[in-house]
């Protein structure tokens, strides 16, 4: 079965001084796939986001996402175009309720401007009871509902992750990108975040997906690539890269029954 | 004070008989400037600079309280208004335009220069923006202290006199007209004018806090990365926000010049941004009736001390010890200092602020 | 054994939350103690309290004193020191000067040498790296970075907050095997950790925190097999 590509990498090479931090990197990512991106800290996993989500520009090589080409693009105009992310240290907006945060998000596909928002218009009002709603459903469907009033920076640690998640979501993105979602959460914790992925999935997002969760990432994602040294090393099924020894050299160790 | 602002805020929320409130503000603030000039007409001047500085104060406050771009140059906006309408209205040039021209060109060259000062400055943040605004507020006084030649255009450090005063039809703010048996006096026009422009800016400004573009304001100032990730466009909405706050202190410029009659550079000195900033500062930053408190505060404030210190002293001392000007700058300074020590948020603190200067942390 | 750190009806509020109501534990002389629980259980709020970041009720007994209420610096000198969620790495600091940093209480200069090169023995990373800034090292070199500066203080007690988190399962076993070498060497740690499994194999004991509550106290051996807590913390 083929389905169609959604991202398309292609060669991105990025350095910072004398440190190579991408090298060459290639992958492509399928429509409504959840995709995996593991290996080493300091392997260039989050360097890959940062340049996919428009924060660094690559030296070399381009990316395609939905039939555009997006390098160079301002962070914003990627979101604009449907990649969203969450942050791996948690970037909330921490003085804002965990409701505004996710009305935030919405920022990027609703147009009320400064004059709007002064003759408070019938459309200004009327998008911005829209923006209530959207937000509060989003809040329901990550399971935070409860805290919608709280300020962001006040929630335990799991909720603001899917307090991210859901502010992610209000970008109406197609692909979803997760830097280590799972990052200091337990057990259960985990396996209910699992859940919440794969609702998202069935839902149409496609997910991009960096996490240190061995167990998860292997049970969760349809295709996984491995970095080392800012290099692909391997990139297949989860059965089939955990058996790799590059990978269980570099990256997987003894972490695997 | 603080009490009909509170009413007035509750009257907002609770439906349940307002109207006798809201008649009861109007009433207050329509009578308050024959009261005042039944003690002296300076005071009635001394309201409308405290209204003039409430517009200021919340000019500064979209790009401090709600942007959180700290800005120490705010007082050039109101220089480039103020000069815009003494120079198209005045014998300077020989231009007579209506206020009602020329505050709306006061307002969009203000926009111009909020722009041309934020631009440049679009990825400092914190010390090194002050630092540039800073020096960008003493530029424009510099320039209108030199515009003097080759081609005179600010009259250089003597100024420009014989501004003209706001005109409607047959109605001159600066001489006295008689209405309904009660002596409208020129003062007196400003008031109820600086009044209506006041309830404006308080309006525009309420409605920006709660609007999208007031919500992106506020997550540039909490993260800059992640409020572009969300799809904020940083660059714009940060020159908005300078841009709308320059526009305030346009406008209010204008009036000044037109209020007084006579300017010169040396009302727009960089201890005059500072004492904007702290209106905006003690008032309780983000909070719009807060700011506007502050303001009227550290407006009046001043003035009785200067009118009760001397005789004070002299009833105590037989003689002058302490000059007022001297006392009035230590009491100023001094009440900074606690206010920041007991109320760091402010006398009127926005729910916001309150929250990111309490001490505790997520676990 | 004798009792190290000793912790009795502590209890922290702020906010209005009250995130740790009323606990007692105590940690002996040369063990390795951990401290499980969801997030917002109040684990990170205990350590925080005990090393005087946050105000609290209740008493600390470090060796029979009562340290409750002493600042944060005072309680370095008594031999305390913190390796923060997060790691709290000087970032515009080089790896040497983060890791001085952590001999700041000290005056001991031929010493602090010695015990520098013994951190590079132990981290031979941080040795390749030392002139290198702390903001500039991946998140594993970080949290050797964080663990090497809290060793620099000679802590009697090593407070741990989450050092797994983040990091890749390779650098998680060398960083737990660390862990395991300082308390071998005869350091006592207290541990809190999200991976329960990793966290209670390399412990003596463990207590299980839930809702700022301890409420269950037993060996490690015995809470890995408990079926409360597998099923809990452990994902079974």
């Amino acid at each position: 079965m083929r389905t169609a590509q959604l991202l398309e990498i292609r060669n991105i090479e990025k350095r910072f001084g004398g440190l190579t931090a991408l090298a060459d990197v290639s992958l492509t990512i399928r429509q409504g796939e959840i995709y995996g991106l593991i290996g080493p800290n300091g392997a260039g996993k989050t360097t890959l986001f940062n340049v996919l989500t428009g924060l660094y520009v690559p030296d070399r090589g381009e990316f395609e996402f939905d039939g555009a080409n997006l390098v160079g693009l301002k962070p914003y105009r990627v979101a604009e175009s449907g990649i969203a992310r969450t942050f791996q240290n948690i970037r909330l907006f921490g003085n804002m309720s965990a409701m505004e945060n996710v009305m935030v998000g919405r920022h990027v596909r609703t147009r009320a401007g400064a004059i709007g928002a002064i003759l408070r218009t019938r459309r200004t009002r009327d998008e911005e009871a829209a923006i209530r709603s959207r937000s509060r459903e989003l809040l329901a469907y990550v399971g935070i509902s409860q805290h919608a009033g709280a300020l962001s920076r006040n929630l335990s640690y799991g909720d603001q992750r899917r307090l991210e998640i859901a502010r992610a979501l209000a970008t109406e993105p197609k692909l979803l990108a997760l830097d280590e979602p799972a990052a200091g959460m337990n057990a259960t914790e985990t396996a209910e975040l699992r859940r919440l992925l794969e609702k998202i999935r069935s839902d149409g997002v496609t997910i991009l997906l960096i996490e240190h969760d061995v167990k998860l990432v292997m049970g969760l994602c349809d295709r996984v690539a491995v970095l080392d040294y800012g290099r692909k090393i391997a990139e297949g099924k989860p059965a089939q890269v955990q058996k790799d020894p590059e990978v269980i050299r570099a990256y997987l160790g003894g972490a695997l029954p | 004070m603080t009490g009909w602002i509170a009413r007035l805020e509750q009257l907002r929320t609770h439906q349940a008989a307002p109207w006798l409130g809201v008649a009861l503000i109007v009433l207050t603030l329509f009578i308050l400037p024959f009261v005042l000039a039944s003690v002296g007409t300076a005071w009635v001047r001394i309201t409308n600079l405290a209204i003039l500085f409430a517009l200021l104060s919340l000019g500064l406050n979209i790009v401090v309280g709600f942007a959180g771009l700290l800005d120490l140059g705010y007082i050039a906006f109101y220089a480039v208004g103020a000069y815009c309408y003494a120079l198209l209205a005045s014998p300077h040039f020989g231009l007579h335009l209506p206020f009602w021209i020329i505050l709306p060109i006061g307002a969009a060259v203000a926009c111009v220069f909020g722009v041309l000062l934020g631009a440049p400055t679009l990825k400092l943040r914190g010390d090194y923006l002050a630092i540039v605004t800073l020096g960008f507020g003493e530029i424009v006084r510099v320039f209108l202290n030199n515009l003097s030649q080759p081609v005179n255009i600010t009259n250089g450090p003597q100024g420009v006199t014989l501004i003209d005063p706001f005109r409607i039809g047959k109605i001159d703010f600066s001489r006295t007209d008689d209405l309904f048996g009660l002596a409208f006096s020129g003062p007196i026009k400003y008031y109820y004018l600086l009044l209506a422009v006041l309830v404006v800016a308080i309006v525009i400004n309420l409605r920006q806090q709660n609007s999208r573009l007031g919500r992106a304001w506020v997550a540039i100032r909490e993260d800059e990365v992640a409020a572009q990730a969300m799809g904020i466009n940083t660059r714009n909405v940060k020159l908005l926000a300078f841009a709308m706050g320059a526009s305030f202190g346009g406008v209010a410029g204008g009036i000044f010049a037109a209020t007084q009659g006579f300017i010169s550079p040396e009302s727009f000195v960089f201890v005059e941004s500072i004492m904007v900033l702290s209106m905006v500062v003690l008032g309780g930053m983000g909070n719009v009736w807060g700011v506007v408190l502050g303001a009227i505060l550290l407006s009046f404030v001043p003035e009785i001390l200067r009118y009760t210190v001397e005789p004070a002293q002299k009833a105590v001392f037989g003689r002058l010890l302490i000059e007022p000007e001297v006392i009035r700058m230590l009491l100023f300074g001094l009440a900074l200092v606690l206010m920041m020590l007991y109320r760091p948020a402010g006398l009127w603190p926005s729910s916001r602020r309150k929250r990111e200067l309490s001490e505790t942390d997520q676990s | 054994m004798t009792v190290l750190l000793e912790v009795k009806a502590l209890k922290v509020a702020y906010g209005g939350i009250n995130a740790v109501k009323g606990i007692d534990f105590t940690v002996g002389e040369g063990e390795m103690v951990a401290l499980i629980g969801a997030n917002g259980a109040g684990k990170t709020t205990t350590l925080k309290a005990i090393c005087g970041l946050l105000h609290h009720g209740g008493t600390v007994r470090l060796r029979g004193e009562d340290v409750s209420g002493f600042p944060a610096y005072k309680l370095v000198q008594h031999g305390l020191a913190l390796v923060p969620e997060g790691r709290g790495v000087f970032g515009r600091l080089t790896v040497r000067e983060n890791l001085q940093m952590g001999a700041y209480v000290r005056n001991d200069k031929a010493e602090i040498r010695i015990d520098l090169d013994r951190i590079y023995g132990l981290f031979p990373r941080l040795a390749e790296r030392r002139n290198q800034t702390g903001g500039t090292l991946s998140g594993g070199e970080q949290q050797m970075l964080a663990i090497g500066r809290a060793l620099m203080s000679r802590p009697r007690l090593l407070l741990l907050d989450e050092p797994s988190m983040g990091l890749a399962p390779l650098m998680v076993e060398k960083i737990f095997d660390t862990v395991r070498m300082v308390s071998e060497e005869g350091v006592t740690v207290l541990l809190v950790e999200q991976n329960a499994k990793l966290a209670l194999e390399a412990s003596h004991r463990g207590y299980v925190m839930e809702s700022g509550l301890i409420t269950l106290a037993d060996g490690a051996r015995s809470l890995l097999e408990n079926p409360l807590v597998r099923k809990a913390y452990l994902g079974e």
